[in-house]
């Protein structure tokens, strides 16, 4: 099980118009697709919402990587397909369906790879949600290569010790983690008591008033963004609403998975 | 012995840790591999178990090549100690701890409960056996990681830092053992930048800058040299800087250790006031 | 008035069974530069524990005895109250890093204190030219040497504008290089500043030429206290504790019948060893 699309989901610092953008703009141009994929089960506009990103993708410099986690992506969008026809949905149908799922992920994938966990920190701070929200947010994401470097480390460790990890029956592989979870769950238990401790020496928690010395500022570009996401869901609805052949009624007694 | 012939090292993502690097190691030598943080000394040491292999040129552990080989495999002669214990504590008893690298390995269940005994009595750790790994204190983790690696005989042992975050104390066990090693005829190399503790051991020494050797010799010979331990980002030990001062300019001394400097003082006090300092 | 003054503080953390750290007396002026030192487990990281209200607020157990910090009595302080009267540093470079840029990282415990933007601004800039790192400030700190992460934890914590700084082996990582680049550093700001250092150490060789005290622990209680020439001799060594080369030298030499006096740094011991060799 390859997890290389995760590539897909890391922020690069990369100056493009995307990346320049204010994270709440930029999450309602997301919602806009996000939506607009949930809206449809029409092949052809589903096409049209998904390839509609592509112009964003090329806005945010970010081509190669989305067409890796898109590839990385067709496993699994190849599994809703199968499973749709399993349960009985119409070939042109399950394609859809595959289609709407690659749409929303790619949507997401652009707002990861052009949003850094910080600036979405802040977002959440703007948005008045709790600072502690928005801090174990940002500190979770800050240490997630920290603890990929302990995993690798851990993994070396006991490989060194004569742990072969590609070898056994499945109950043997499973039993061959423990050594590799159980130090790994330690150090993290170790290193969140040292953050801890230096949070509070850092007068965490001292005033309800938090200051922040950065801001988020909306500028132009992104009340254009939003008008135009506006504009864009607006024609989706009525779309939707209004013309019969988007949106062909599915029998709802068959379960079909999104 | 382990032999390097013009490896090379590049990371997935681009950097390139080891240039061109030529070394040869023989059976029981005792090596201190030093330079500053990021200069690929653990870059170099995790070939020798075949951890990392060379993206150029070639590593060979006694006569085969690393890539000829498992870690499990290298591991059975290459015992390669991690900076930190806590990377790979895990079991419930500090004995099951030592027995876990021996059932791997295939020891059969009496040879393992003999040298789990036998290690624990080594390394002072007997009253620990049935204690869990996480309540004992840093320095006795650090031990029984020691303990855990060394249960299995590797013929060559690498510690990498083996000596941050020890005290004095504890600093001076640890050459006391290492010094037991390499008696009973085992490869020891350390990797560190602990100068002071290099110059009290006194074993070969390696310097790398930038994935590259700029110096390989008797620790005696290196740490003295001004220009070589200025390029490897390191600092002189006291002794040899004090040496140095007290030395005409231009004359040698390889002198790093107090009582090696004890010596040559109360030679040339003791026979004064006939001559003055030489070297 | 002392900067840090403790009357009989002994502490026993909860489920132990000895206490860690007992009948500590000291009296710290503002101003000094003091190292504390001593075998592992010998109580100075209790003790530094104690001064910024770690000790009980974080870690619980049985305290007493007196202590009091920049002029405050701790007790019933929290450690963020204290943090602006005392700053700490720890061990590990990784683990006091809060954010994804230097500059936000520094300004940290601004943001936290609720200081106003401009200000706050202004002192992280403030702070980060004291520590060096001003060009560094755009990069994430997990893209920084071990020393420069710790030139930003120090940058973090004076940005505070605390009056004394403890630090807990801040060079444990680091290699000799940077050690030693960190610990004038700290002297600097110590003398530019006014501030008052406690810094735990074990690498005694770097820090003995900043230090006008040193203070050494050894199973829970002080044992010596003084000047680095005055502590550095027997009982020191009998301790345990790792004396720079030089002055375990001059002890050998004047075992040996030899007149040397202490010297606690390389210069020191030249210039010793010059006049005893003429």
């Amino acid at each position: 099980m390859s997890l290389r699309f995760v590539q897909g989901f890391k922020f690069t610092k990369l100056d493009s118009p995307l990346h320049r953008l204010d994270p709440r703009s930029k999450f309602i141009l997301i919602i806009g697709f996000f939506v607009s994929a949930l809206m449809f089960t029409n092949i052809f506009v589903l096409l049209v919402v998904f390839f509609a990103q592509v112009p964003v993708v090329l806005l945010a410099k970010t081509v190669r990587r989305w067409l890796q986690s898109m590839r990385g992506m067709l496993v699994y969008g190849g599994f809703i397909f199968v499973m749709n026809l399993i349960f009985g949905t119409a070939l042109v149908q399950a394609i859809a369906f595959s289609i709407r799922f690659l749409g929303v992920v790619s949507a997401f994938s652009i707002f990861f790879m052009t949003t850094s966990a910080d600036d979405l920190g802040l977002a959440l701070e703007k948005i008045h949600a709790p600072y502690s929200i928005a801090f174990t947010f940002t500190t979770a994401v800050r240490l997630v290569p920290t603890m990929a470097v302990d995993a690798q480390t851990v993994v070396d460790a006991q490989r060194s010790r004569g742990l072969e990890l590609d070898k056994g029956n499945f109950m043997k592989r499973i039993r061959n983690y423990v050594p590799i979870l159980i130090p790994l769950i330690i150090s993290a238990i170790r290193r969140s008591v040292e953050l801890a401790e230096a949070l509070e020496a850092r007068g965490f928690g001292a005033t309800e008033k938090r200051t922040s010395i950065v801001t988020l500022k909306m500028r132009p570009a992104d009340y254009a963004v939003i008008c135009a996401t506006i504009i864009g869901l607006g024609i989706a609805v009525y779309f939707w609403l209004h013309v019969p052949l988007a949106n062909p009624v599915v029998p709802i007694q068959l379960p079909h998975f999104l | 012995m382990i032999s390097v012939h013009n490896v090379s090292f590049q990371y997935p993502d681009g950097a390139e840790v080891l240039h061109d690097v030529n070394l040869e190691i023989n059976d029981g030598e005792f090596i201190a591999i030093m330079g500053e943080n990021g200069a690929g000394k653990t870059t170099l040491v995790k070939m020798f178990n075949g951890l990392l292999k060379p993206t150029n040129g070639s590593v060979a552990v006694d006569g085969v090549g690393t890539d000829k080989r498992s870690v499990a495999q290298l591991s059975r002669n290459v015992g390669l100690i991690f900076q930190n214990p806590d990377n790979q504590l895990f079991a419930e008893t500090v004995e099951q701890e030592l027995g876990f690298s021996l059932k791997n390995f295939g020891f059969s269940d009496d040879v393992i409960k003999k040298r789990v005994s036998s290690f624990l009595h080594i390394l002072d750790l007997e009253r620990y056996a049935n204690s869990s790994p996480f309540v004992l204190s840093g320095g006795e983790r650090k031990r029984v990681a020691l303990a855990a690696i060394l249960v299995w005989d590797p013929k060559h042992v690498i510690m990498d830092e083996p000596t941050i975050g020890q005290d004095y104390l504890q600093k001076d066990r640890l050459r006391n053992f290492i010094t037991q090693l390499v008696s009973q005829g085992k490869t020891v190399i350390i990797v560190t930048h602990d100068v002071e503790f290099v110059a009290e051991c006194k074993p070969r020494v390696i310097l790398l800058s930038h994935g590259k050797i700029i110096g390989d010799g008797p620790a005696t010979r290196i740490l003295t040299d001004e220009k070589l331990v200025k390029d490897a980002s390191l600092t002189m030990p006291q002794i040899a800087s004090l040496m140095n001062q007290l030395t005409e300019a231009g004359a040698q001394h390889e002198i790093i250790d107090v009582y090696s400097a004890e010596g040559y003082l109360l030679k040339k006090l003791r026979a004064k006031p006939v001559s003055p300092l030489e070297s | 008035m002392a900067a840090i003054s403790a009357h009989n503080l002994s502490f026993k953390y909860a489920g132990a069974r000895e206490p860690s750290m007992e009948n500590i007396n000291i009296s710290i002026e503002k101003g000094e530069f003091v190292v504390l030192t001593g075998p592992s487990g010998c109580g100075k990281t209790t003790l530094c524990r104690c001064l910024n209200g770690l000790i009980p607020n974080f870690y619980s157990g049985d305290l007493t005895g007196e202590l009091e910090v920049d002029g405050l009595n701790v007790q019933g302080k929290t450690t963020a109250e204290l943090s602006t009267h005392i700053g700490f540093v720890f061990q590990n470079p990784e683990n006091q890093l809060f954010s994804l840029s230097v500059e936000r990282d520094v300004g940290f415990g601004l943001e936290n204190l609720g200081v106003p933007r401009d200000e706050a601004i202004e002192r992280i800039s403030w702070a980060m030219r004291a520590t060096g790192i001003l060009e560094l400030r755009d990069k994430a700190p997990y893209e920084l040497s071990g020393g420069q992460q710790q030139r930003a934890a120090i940058a973090g914590v004076i940005a505070m504008h605390p009056n004394i700084l403890v630090l807990d082996e801040p060079t444990s990582f680091l290699d000799p290089k940077s050690a030693e680049e960190i610990v004038s550093v700290l002297a600097k700001l110590g003398h530019d500043l006014e501030l008052t250092i406690l810094l735990v150490e074990h690498r005694l060789d770097i820090v003995s030429r900043f230090a006008n005290r040193v203070i050494v622990m050894d199973e829970g209680e002080i044992r010596l206290d003084g000047a680095p020439r005055e502590v550095y001799g027997e009982q020191a060594r009998l301790i345990g504790i790792g004396l720079p080369r030089v002055t375990m030298l001059s002890h050998l030499l004047r075992n040996d019948g030899f007149p040397i006096p202490n010297p606690i740094t390389v210069e020191e011991a030249t210039n010793e060893l010059r006049q005893l060799l003429k």
